[in-house]
């Protein structure tokens, strides 16, 4: 099946190193400002998609790449695929340096990474019948010509992929195919020129439920078969688990928990892994609807929280997790929604007029009352929200909290970027675990 | 034991190519209702105008500057008559002759200023709505220009322009002034549907692949755009018959040596109506009226069918036959 | 105490040709305060349901049988009655939030337009109380209370369409599939907050899901739905513990959680339901198939009063022809023809 392998013997110091080496990569987007900032000259923001990402991806082995939306992780492997231009940092990939190569130069390596994407409704050409489809690779790569030879070999990566009888399928357009087999065209379409490595993003998640298992173990027996190294990107822990070898589990650009799949599942070290475990609905009705989960939503990778980015929703939050401004008004609307039409809520966000003060991030924060209110008055507030709930994570962040120069000063502990450490058999990022100070 | 070869299977690839004729039809062919009576009453008065012009040698009388026959004079402003069926001009041409010789002249350049205008919109939009950036913004810039003036008032300055040098008013003069009038649609319809097929998977997909831009666009994209083009094209001929018209009116068209236009006739024969000479203007008026319905149909029988945003679907009628009683 | 009856209801699509019989001849009841999961694979007829039950049909569809709310048949109203009654009586959230608030509204003009249309005596700061109250319920900070619905994430977003459904205390919910477009956690979040709806707001769910994980965990009831028909009904914990039809318990094999230890599938596709299989639908993929299955449709079998299933691997054995119950053969079922 692969000749190349029987031409070239693998070397002793080749199997043992990574076959993607990624270094402190960085992809961000710029977004487009409104017409006018950009008159203005105002800088439009920049969406830290990839922030400093470092990990290796052995030969052979299947590494879940794990994160909400907006995790970053599809740029990650869009990144990886040239797809996406990284701003900095290094990708090595069978040993070549990838990310500054130029378009035409890439096309080389296409040939060695492929790619399984989401949507099968939408990877395929519906101009093109699942037979052109699953071959222009070739033609692409001029690598068969032979249109009778070519269909051959499209037959039997078909059937390899369980499209078979392959003339059934050969002539059919995408249209006439269910979800389950548009994803095995799709993935004949991707092996049929013996790559080394499969970037799976979501290769399942669009699929009925019925289907998904049957997906899986194809692309498990194909991982065998092939001797394919699998980047397996998903939201999905319940799949990852019957599928990789290591996990990788990504928050807002960064890996905060790394390391063999067992481990992970077994005692999830990071609070955002252990509530991704919680989080997945389990078909038992003994259990019940988690209710500890980490309120609130992943926030905009255009402004991330300062210190550690999953802070603010983090249940073990403490001290040097990078408490700041946006998390007291957080906070304070946290408390007006629970209290919504209760007596007493109106004055309290009267007290505190206009919040937008709290929006530009700062471990510091020094703010006005509203005209006609003294600071001491919402110095008062405070204290007395914070004697309502003193387990509040937030409050172990707050150093200071006082009246001064008419204005109410509130600093917090200096923020610290918690980084990957190793910690048993993982590596996370994570204060609780790792040598920072308390 | 020798196993004898199957016998090739006939040519697989030909097949193929028939079925995707076969799909693309398809719609066409399962059309029902209004749009099937506008597709088919388009498409028997647009052949009908076809016929005319190829075969004009053949169908016409005389030919269209003829003004007499075995030396004999046509009449002047004759009533129609069992030897000029539509009468006669001031000149003493068949007005018959001029209007089948007119179809020729209308459905050539109309022809070739599609053929003109697709050729430079339609790659123009695919190159500028794939590859984005300066390129596509100058271009944008330009044909928003283009497209702000109106149509008509384009194709007289092209055509004044073009009639003082080598071209001349003919044919090819009239079908260039049409050409820019109209290269600006094609080229934003086209590359606004790039620029939202770019973000398809399968975009994505074919680049993963390794395909070159070239490959893409030719094999992904085009195709997928090119369905657009039939409805809007055949709209577009019903529009340009108008165009070319209004400019034989206004004389800046087809020059009456270089053939019949029913345009220029109109004009000349603005001034018989109001000694009560109808036939003279109503004829090639009938022609343009009845060509441009026959095209317009079409166009949007062609866009119902095709187009799944309008196409609109059939429900049978539904009849609930009694349950069996419950049974416990 | 029921809130919606529905009996024998049919809910068939036209089509150029045959119609497309979505729903056939379903039963289901809804108590008062009480969560029913409706699940199956997609194409079986459960968004369908979830319609038929409101009124919100598409153009060309035909419904038969009654849903009876409040002593009234709810088939075969006007459609202006039932705009009467949908809002403050039945109330319903999509899948996608985003189609449905207007993106030139804020969110206040919003509620402030649902409560006039159907509670008009309402003043304003009355409205607005509710408004917030309903929101904050939901995790809504009244500081964002005129903000435009893209100023909000996908989570937030549904959380409002759930705020506006809500706000007029409808006796009945129906969330078609609430949270498949969502993050896990965020996920969990909502139906946290779907689950608490019976105590907060008096309000009973019908919850349509492909997952049987969110079935398991946030309701009480649960109603398996194939090819258009409810194949079995029951508690949450007697159906998983011992699923009776066995699409529902290849359906739960299926299904793939932390706790699974084996992946499963379940061969073959949903039918084609303009021409439905003979006999029990299932049968060309049921592995547990006798001849009768291929022959006579499935008799309702009625554990108890609130268990009931359709199988003949459940009876009645005096309606089974002779030799009826040896094992179907057929042909089999190729890897690829799946959903």
């Amino acid at each position: 099946m692969r000749p190349e392998a029987a031409e070239l013997p693998p070397e002793p110091e080749a199997a043992a190193s990574p076959l993607v080496s990624i270094r402190d990569l960085r992809t961000y987007y710029s977004i487009r400002g409104s017409f006018a900032d950009r008159l203005v000259g105002r800088e439009a923001g920049v969406v830290r998609a990839v922030d400093g990402v470092s990990l290796d991806i052995r030969r052979g082995e299947v590494l879940g790449l794990v994160g909400e939306s907006g995790s970053g992780k599809t740029t990650l492997g869009r990144t990886l695929l040239g797809l996406a231009r990284a701003t900095s940092g290094n990708v090595d990939f069978e040993g070549q340096e990838i990310t500054r190569l130029p378009e035409r130069e890439f096309r080389a390596v296409r040939r060695r990474m492929q790619v399984v994407f989401q949507d099968p409704h939408a990877s395929l050409n519906p101009a093109m019948t699942i037979g052109q489809s699953v071959g222009h690779p070739f033609q692409i790569h001029g690598l068969e010509r032979n249109r009778d030879r070519l269909r051959l070999r499209v037959s039997e990566m078909l059937e390899r992929v369980g499209l078979a009888p392959a003339e059934a399928y050969l002539d059919k357009y995408p249209s006439d195919l269910s979800g389950g087999q548009k994803q095995r065209a799709v993935i004949a379409r991707a092996l049929i020129l013996n790559p080394v490595m499969l970037v799976a993003d979501e290769p399942v998640s669009m699929l009925d439920m019925s289907v998904r298992a049957k997906i899986l173990e194809l692309l498990l027996a194909l991982k065998h078969d092939f001797d394919l190294t699998y980047l397996y990107i998903t939201h999905d822990l319940a799949t990852a688990r019957f599928f990789c070898d290591r996990i990788a589990i990504m928050y807002l650009g960064r890996i905060v928990e790394i390391g063999p799949a067992a481990a992970i599942y077994a005692d999830p070290k990071h609070p955002y892994t252990r509530a991704l475990l919680r989080a997945i609905p389990e078909p038992d009705p003994e259990r019940a609807v988690p209710r500890d989960l980490p309120r609130g939503e992943v926030p905009d990778a255009a402004r991330p929280p300062l210190g550690c980015h999953f802070h603010p929703r983090c249940p073990n939050a403490f001290e040097p997790c990078g408490w700041e401004s946006r998390d007291l008004r957080e906070l304070l609307e946290a408390r007006w929604a629970r209290d919504a039409g209760r007596e007493g809520v109106e004055e309290e966000e009267a007290l505190f007029g206009d919040l937008s003060a709290l929006d530009v991030p700062s471990p510091e924060v020094r703010f006005p009352p509203p005209r006609g209110r003294r600071p001491e008055e919402i110095v008062a507030a405070l204290e007395r929200i914070r004697s309502q709930d003193p387990g509040e994570p937030f409050w172990k962040g707050v150093e200071r909290l006082e009246a001064q120069d008419a204005h109410v000063r509130l600093d917090f502990h200096p923020p610290n970027d918690p980084r990957l450490e190793r910690t048993g058999e993982v590596d996370v990022a994570c204060h609780l675990y790792g040598s920072a100070p308390r | 034991m020798a196993v004898e070869a199957r016998p090739a299977p006939r040519s697989p690839h030909g097949r193929a190519r028939l079925m995707a004729l076969g799909r693309a039809t398809k719609p066409i062919r399962e059309a029902r209702g209004t749009a099937r009576v506008m597709l088919w009453a388009g498409a028997a008065i647009t052949l009908f105008f076809i016929v005319l012009a190829v075969f004009a040698p053949l169908i016409s009388p005389y030919g269209f500057s003829e003004y007499k026959s075995g030396g004999v004079r046509f009449p002047q402003l004759a009533h129609p008559s069992a030897a000029h069926w539509m009468g006669t001009t001031v000149q003493s041409s068949d007005v018959m002759a001029r209007v089948i010789w007119g179809a020729q002249t209308e459905l050539e350049v109309v022809a070739i200023a599609l053929v003109m205008a697709l050729t430079i919109g339609v790659p123009l939009g695919l190159l500028s709505g794939y590859f984005g950036g300066p390129l596509d913004r100058a271009l944008v810039v330009v044909m928003d220009a283009l497209f702000a003036f109106p149509y008509l008032l384009i194709a007289i300055v092209i055509a004044f322009l073009l009639s003082n040098s080598s071209i001349g008013g003919g044919i090819l003069t009239a079908a260039i002034a049409i050409t820019v009038a109209y290269v600006p649609l094609y080229f934003r319809v086209v590359r606004n549907h790039v620029i939202s097929l770019r973000e398809e998977a399968y975009v994505d997909a074919a680049r993963a692949l390794g395909a070159r831009p070239r490959t893409i666009i030719r094999k992904y994209v085009f195709f997928n755009v090119v369905q657009n083009v039939p409805p809007i094209a055949t709209l577009n001929a019903a529009d340009a018959i108008l165009l070319l018209a209004a400019l034989g009116f206004l004389g800046y068209g087809i020059q009456p040596t270089q053939g019949a236009e029913w345009g220029y006739d109109i004009n000349r024969a603005v001034s018989d109506a109001s000694s009560g000479i109808w036939w003279t203007g109503l004829f090639p008026g009938l022609a343009i009226v009845l060509l441009v319905t026959g095209l317009t149909l079409l166009g949007e029988g062609l866009n119902e069918t095709l187009n799944p945003v309008l196409r609109r679907r059939r429900f049978g009628r539904i009849d609930f036959e009694p349950l069996p009683e419950e049974m416990l | 105490m029921s809130v919606l009856q529905v009996r024998r209801l049919r809910v068939y699509y036209g089509t150029p040709a045959q119609p497309v019989r979505a729903v056939e001849d379903v039963s289901l009841e809804i108590g008062e305060r009480e969560v029913v999961g409706l699940v199956g694979e997609s194409g079986c007829g459960k968004s369908t349901l979830g319609r038929g039950i409101l009124g919100l049909l598409p153009e060309g569809a035909r419904a038969d049988g009654e849903v009876l709310y409040g002593g009234r048949n709810l088939i075969g109203l006007s459609p202006k009655e039932l705009r009467r009654l949908r809002g403050p009586d039945l109330g319903l959230v999509f899948q996608e939030p985003m189609t449905r608030l207007n993106p030139l509204s804020r969110i206040s003009e919003h509620f402030r337009e649902t409560l006039k249309q159907h509670e008009s005596r309402l003043s304003d700061a009355e409205m607005r109380r509710r408004s917030l109250e309903t929101l904050g319920r939901m995790g809504i900070p009244p500081t964002r209370f005129d903000q435009y619905p893209h100023e909000f994430s996908g989570g937030m977003r549904q959380r409002i369409m759930i705020a506006l459904a809500l706000v007029l205390r409808p006796k009945l919910l129906v969330a078609d599939e609430p949270t498949t477009s969502l993050d896990v956690i965020v996920e969990g979040q909502i139906l946290a907050l779907l689950a608490d709806l019976k105590r907060d707001f008096g309000t009973a769910l019908l919850l349509i899901t492909h997952n049987l994980g969110i079935v398991a965990e946030s309701c009480d009831r649960i109603a398996v739905m194939y090819a258009g028909k409810i194949v079995e009904e029951g508690p949450v914990r007697d159906v998983f513990a011992n699923p009776a039809h066995p699409y529902t318990r290849e359906l739960l094999r299926s299904t793939i959680s932390l706790e699974t230890t084996e992946l499963h599938s379940i061969p073959g596709a949903p039918p084609n339901l303009i021409d439905p299989p003979p006999g029990c639908r299932f049968h060309p993929r049921c592995p547990d198939a006798m001849r009768v299955c291929a022959q006579l449709e499935p008799v309702e079998k009625r554990f108890d009063q609130v268990r009931r299933v359709q199988c003949w691997l459940h009876g009645p054995e005096s309606r089974i022809p002779a030799g009826g119950e040896l094992p179907l053969e057929r042909e089999a079922i190729g890897v690829a023809d799946e959903a």
